[in-house]
Parts: C-alpha cells; structure tokens; sequence
C-alpha cells in the first residue's frame, strides 16, 4: 500500500469534505491514527480513470496552514510532508464550499501556492444554487490556475470529472515545494474575495433557511429544551428501539450455546466454550443494537449541522464552569465512547480547557456503561410506564445519564478553581448550514462502529473473560463449597471485597471490578460466567436470565450502589491510555485515576447508605 | 456602535476591531472568519439564558458564534452610506 500514490483531501471544516471521501472511497476505508498523535487517520482507496490506484488521505478541517489546535497540526504537517508516519502527498484536492467561496478560497490559494499538483472540488454546488447563487467554475479555474470541478459529493455528482482532472495533474512531473515568501494573510483574502466576485454569475439573496430554523433552534429558552428533549428521545430510543433486535441476537447466543451443549461431551472443552466464551462474549453482543442506536444519533446530530448549535446552546452554561461550548462537542462524543471524545477535544485549542474536557470525558456515560446499566435496569427497576410513553426505566437510564453530566460540571468547575486555573478561553465557531445527511455515510459511520466493537468483543473481551474463567473454575471447588468463592479468581475477589463491603458491594461484584478495568461491559460479562460456572449442572438455575439470577441474589441497594460506582469510576484500560497519550505523561493521568475513584467509591456508598436507611437494604 | 448593541437582523459593517482585545489565536480565528474592517455583518442570535450566552452573526455567507467578550470588541456601522463604499471596493 505504501508504493501507493499519496493524495490528500484538504478544506475548510464543514466545506462537505468528508461527504466527498466517501463518495469517491466507498466503504473500504481504514481508520487508523498517526504515530504519537491521536488525530484518526482516516485512508481509503480511489481509482483513476486509466486504472491506477491512489491512495486518499482525508484530513482534518482547518482554516489555515497557520494551526491553532493539534488535529489543524496535523493537516499543516501532512500537507508540507513533515507529519511522521506520512509520505509526502503527490497530490492534493481542495474542498471549497460553493455558497462560501471567498472564505474557502483564501485557504485554497495558500494550498495552491505550495506549488503541488492540485485540483479543487467546487462542492455543495446545489446548496449554493439553493442559496440563490450561480457560480463559474470556468472562470473561478482560469483565476486559480488549477482545474476546478463541481461537485455535488452527497449525490455523487461530478466524481468523474474530479478523477479525470487528478490523473490529469498526476501525469505532470512531480512538483517540488514553492518556498518563497509567506504572502501577507489581508492580501491573500483581496485576493480570494475578487476571484470570488470574478466567479459569481448571479446572485440572489438567499432563502435564509438556516436561519430561520436557527431562531428556534438557537433560542435561549425553546432551544435549551428542545436540546433536551433530543437528548432525552436519544435515551428513551436507546432502550425501546432496541429490544427487539436484541432479544434475536440473544436467541442466536442461547441457540449458540444449545449447540455446543449438544455437540460436546460435558468436560473441560465445554465449560470453557459454554462458560469462558459463548456465555461471555455472548452476554456483550447481544447490546450492539443499543450502541448503534447511540451511534445513529451522534452521527445524525453531527451530519446534520445541529452539533454547532448545541455546542451555541451550551456555551452559557459551559462558561460557568470555565469551558467554553465548543468542549461539549467532545463530551457528547463521549456519551458513546471517552476514547474519541478525548480524541476530540484535539479541536479545543486553548490547554487547560483542554485538559479539563479530558478529565470530565469518563463522566460521560459511555455506551460500554449501557451493557451494565440494561443489566442492572432490567433486573430490579420494574419496566412500567409512569407518564404517557415515558418508561420508568427509561427515566431511570436517564437520571445516570444526568448524573453523569452534573458530576462532570461539578468536576470542571472545582478542577478549574484548582488544579487547572487560567483565564477561561472563548468561543469561535462556526455554524455550518443544515445538511440533510446522506444515508449512506450514515451507514459507513455505523459500519465502523460496529465493526469496532465486535472487535474489541473478539479480543480484549474475548481475552479477559478466558482468563477470568481460567481464574474461575481453578482450582475445583469440593462438594458443598460454591466455585466462585473457592477458585483463584475468587480468592483474589475476597481481598477486594474487604475494600468495598462497607458501600455495599458483594462478592460477585468485588470478582467483576478488577476484569472489568479491561472494558466496562466485561462487568456483565464476568458476572454472567460466575452464574453459569455455580450453576454448573443445575439445569433450572441455567433456564433463568441473568437478571432473574441476580434478583435473588442482590439486594437493590447493592444494586444502586453498582449502578453510582459507574456513574464515577474511571475504567477502562483504554481511556486511561488514550488520556496518558493525549496528556503526555502520567501526571494528570494518575490524577484523573485517583479523582474518579473517589467520586466513584463515595458515590456507591452515599447511594447505599440511603438506601439502606430507606429500608431497601 | 459595538456589535454587542447592533439590533438583531440589520446588515451593518465593520468599522474597525479591537485586535488588542483578542488573543493572538482569537484575533487569528475571527480573520479566518473573514472578519476584518469593511466586512458586511449582521447579528442573528443571541444565546444563553439573561443574555449570557453567545452571540451568532453573519459574515459574508458564513455565519459564526462567539461570545460577548468578543463582539465587544468589533465596533461596527450601519448605514447606506457605508453599503456605497463597500459597493466600491
């Protein structure tokens, strides 16, 4: 692959870049990340019209080659060929927005002016027509001195004129970099603002649909609760959309089991497949529905344009605690998982706000804590309605949802009165115009997702749960002696529980906790093999769900408290990594570790406590 | 008038702006807009519960968001006479 021709797509934020990858990459993408950086790379493969592959790199939006943020770091390096890890790009295509030209074209003539083989995509050329404006590629090419192509990425229109004007300018010599002097930024934009003019065959004033949607959207009262009526219809959607999809998945893993019962005389092979994988693998799949919905909703929310305008909602009340809007982009990433939000705030330019986002990223409910919570929801929160289509457990999923994000507000507020005082950053950003989403990004971004978690389900899961059931069933217990308890796992399991008895956890948990540092929903996992290790030949206890088994065997205030621990706790592995990579060291990793197990550990035992003094104990 | 005080909704332009205001980064992010004198700027929303929050404005064909502390920043005109000099230039 690396022989490959390297071409690098390049543009503004929001000028449809990424639109235009898929269209012309298809769904054979790879996600990847640059070495010591954690900007996603993301790659895939595009044919030119005489048949020879290039690969294209789609890098992040910017404004400039002057970077104001780490991932606009990257794109600067990767298109002056010094981001290690990354071949000089032979090529670059510029993404101009059509309805915003004489902004997009400043950026583009500083690219053109690194002298590379370049064509420029004059895209969303119908939502410039929508806006009342006709535009001269023709002439806009004659002004820039490149080819430029219309394009339309969202309905694949004009892809083959922009591979012909690639191979076009790759069958050039290969250029080499035009070092001369930096020209002045004001002269740039005259520049930029007459070829614009030059351009324009018509304009009439625009339909202003954006901003006419806007002033409800972005109204201070109507908008606030329409953001948090999203919100909550994402929630709510995360637990009735997906129970239907998996109970099937669940048939398939109880059919699964059936099969390997069947097939496998009862012995040592079979309780590993039984116990250490279907059972525990198993107990993971079965929420990939809930985590794609979660997905679908993020995607929708960003594809849509509406994510600016929550970030535009939020500003004020970010501000009290010292971040600025443009933060709760990352942490609503991180509702589905801390590890790209984190990633995400690479956008926040300003260091300490920053690291605060990082800090309060794992507060966010992550969809590995869904696994966790349907678990514990569906065993002892009875599923009735309590107001015209709002479940009670819904409510319940949404009040962690909201303690989650209180936590975090606390959080920021108290870090940025102590450990991460400075003065609060602004908040710039742009709103970019409402975009109906094509379907099929949408899927290739589901796509990716899925295929991520059925990875990590497939290795880290996979792994830790067949470790936890060697540590499990090993030594055997003798007559009259529960296994969980008499096994290596469970004798580690009683020390830790010395430490959490007193907020209330049992033993089955204290066994959970320590696996489930690899990844949250092994909890689940973990818990499901103790159950059917103790159950062993006990065919009616096997018959039960899991949520009946723990019905009998947690008390709801242990059960509450288990639900509080993971409200707070910093799990998992890979969190902490990303923000030890992201942090550059172990200092604000360490604290982040500490902090959060704290919260989480007083939060567990306020919960139990009450409740216990409520009489639920 | 400062664009703070500009009524919602009526095209003005940029008379001139506090650069020493900004940071270096803010004042570089607001060029990137294509903010600077003569530019054409109109408020459309301001945000936030009491007038706290953000302020949304058109610039050109792009509309962006920023906060008060930076909209106090930009002194801006409304008028045709200006409209007349930008024709011009």
């Amino acid at each position: 692959m690396s022989a490959l021709p390297l071409v690098a797509l390049v543009g503004n934020p929001n000028a449809g870049k990424s639109a235009l990858f898929n269209a012309l990459t298809g769904a054979r993408q790879k996600l990847g990340n640059y070495p010591g950086v954690t900007v996603e790379r993301k790659a895939g493969r595009l044919s030119l019209p005489d048949g020879r592959p290039v690969e294209l790199v789609d890098l992040p939006g910017t404004y400039s080659l002057d970077p104001t943020s780490p991932d606009e770091q990257v794109t600067r390096d990767v298109v002056l060929g010094r981001q290690e890890g990354e071949r000089r790009p032979d090529a670059l295509i510029v993404v101009v927005d059509a309805s915003n030209l004489d902004n997009h074209l400043r950026f583009a003539l500083e690219l053109i002016a690194l002298g590379l083989p370049t064509v420029v995509a004059l895209n969303m050329v119908d939502l410039a027509t929508r806006d009342g404006l006709e535009l001269d590629a023709n002439v806009l090419a004659r002004e820039l001195g490149v080819p430029v192509v219309s394009t339309v990425a969202v309905r694949k229109r004009g892809l083959d004129h922009l591979r012909q004007a690639l191979e076009g300018q790759m069958n050039g010599a290969p250029a080499p970099y035009i070092t001369g002097p930096v020209r002045d930024f004001d002269a740039v934009r005259t520049d930029a603002r007459r070829i614009a003019r030059a351009a324009i065959v018509r304009e009439t004033p625009s339909r202003r649909l954006t901003a006419a949607v806007d002033r409800v959207l972005l109204h201070p009262v109507a908008g606030f609760l329409i953001l948090l009526a999203l919100l909550f219809v994402m929630f709510q959607a995360v637990f009735s959309w997906a129970s239907a999809p998996a109970d099937l998945l669940e048939g398939w893993v109880t059919a699964l089991g059936e099969a390997v019962t069947a097939t496998l005389p009862p012995g040592i092979l079979h309780d590993f497949l039984l116990q250490g994988v279907v059972g525990g693998v198993g107990a993971v799949i079965v929420f990939l529905p809930q985590i794609l919905i979660l997905f679908f909703f993020i995607l929708m929310l960003e594809a849509t344009g509406y994510m600016a305008r929550a970030a535009f909602i939020m500003d004020g009340l970010m501000a009290r605690v010292g971040l600025s809007g443009r933060a709760f982009i990352p942490l609503l990433s991180s509702f589905a998982c801390a590890v790209p939000g984190i990633m995400a705030t690479r956008t926040i330019s300003d260091p300490k706000d920053r690291l605060t986002t990082i800090l309060i990223a794992p507060l966010m409910t992550c969809s590995a804590r869904l696994p966790v919570y349907g678990l514990i929801i569906s065993a002892f929160i009875p599923a009735r309605d309590v107001g015209p289509g709002i479940g009670l457990q819904g409510l319940v999923m949404f009040l962690l949802y909201v303690f989650g994000i209180v936590g975090a507000l606390i959080a920021a507020w108290a870090l940025r009165l102590t450990v991460t005082k400075g003065q609060s950053s602004g908040f710039l950003m742009e709103m970019p115009k409402y975009q109906w989403p094509r379907p099929q990004d949408l899927l290739i971004g589901l796509w990716q997702r899925a295929v991520i978690f059925l990875k990590r389900a497939g290795t880290i899961i996979l792994f830790t749960n067949i470790v936890l059931w060697a540590l499990m069933s090993f030594p055997k217990a003798p007559d009259g002696v529960r296994q969980s308890e008499y096994s290596i796992a469970g004798r580690i399991a009683g020390g830790i529980h010395l430490l959490v008895a007193p907020i209330g956890f049992n033993r089955d948990i204290s066994l959970a906790l320590l696996p489930s540092m690899a990844a949250r929903e092994v909890a689940v996992s973990a818990i499901a093999t103790v159950y059917a290790i103790d159950a062993e030949d006990d065919v009616e206890a096997l018959d039960k769900g899991l949520g009946e088994r723990l019905q009998g065997r947690w008390s709801l205030a242990t059960a509450l408290a288990f639900l509080a621990w993971f409200v707070f706790a910093p799990q998992c592995i890979s969190t902490i990594a990303v923000t030890r990579r992201e942090t550059a060291g172990w200092k604000w990793t360490g604290f982040m570790i500490g902090y959060l197990f704290t919260l989480a550990y007083v939060a567990a035992g306020i919960t139990y406590w009450t409740a216990v003094a409520l009489g639920l104990g | 008038m400062r664009l703070t005080d500009l009524p919602l909704r009526q095209p003005a332009y940029v008379d001139w702006i506090d650069w020493a205001a900004l940071t270096p980064s803010e004042g570089q992010r607001l060029r990137e807009f294509g903010l600077c004198e003569g530019a054409s700027v109109e408020a459309l929303h301001h945000g936030g519960f009491l007038g706290k929050g953000p302020i949304a404005c058109k610039v050109g064909r792009m509309t962006i968001a920023m906060r008060r502390a930076h909209a106090t920043a930009i002194t801006v005109r409304t008028g045709p006479e200006m409209a007349e000099t930008e024709k011009a230039a």
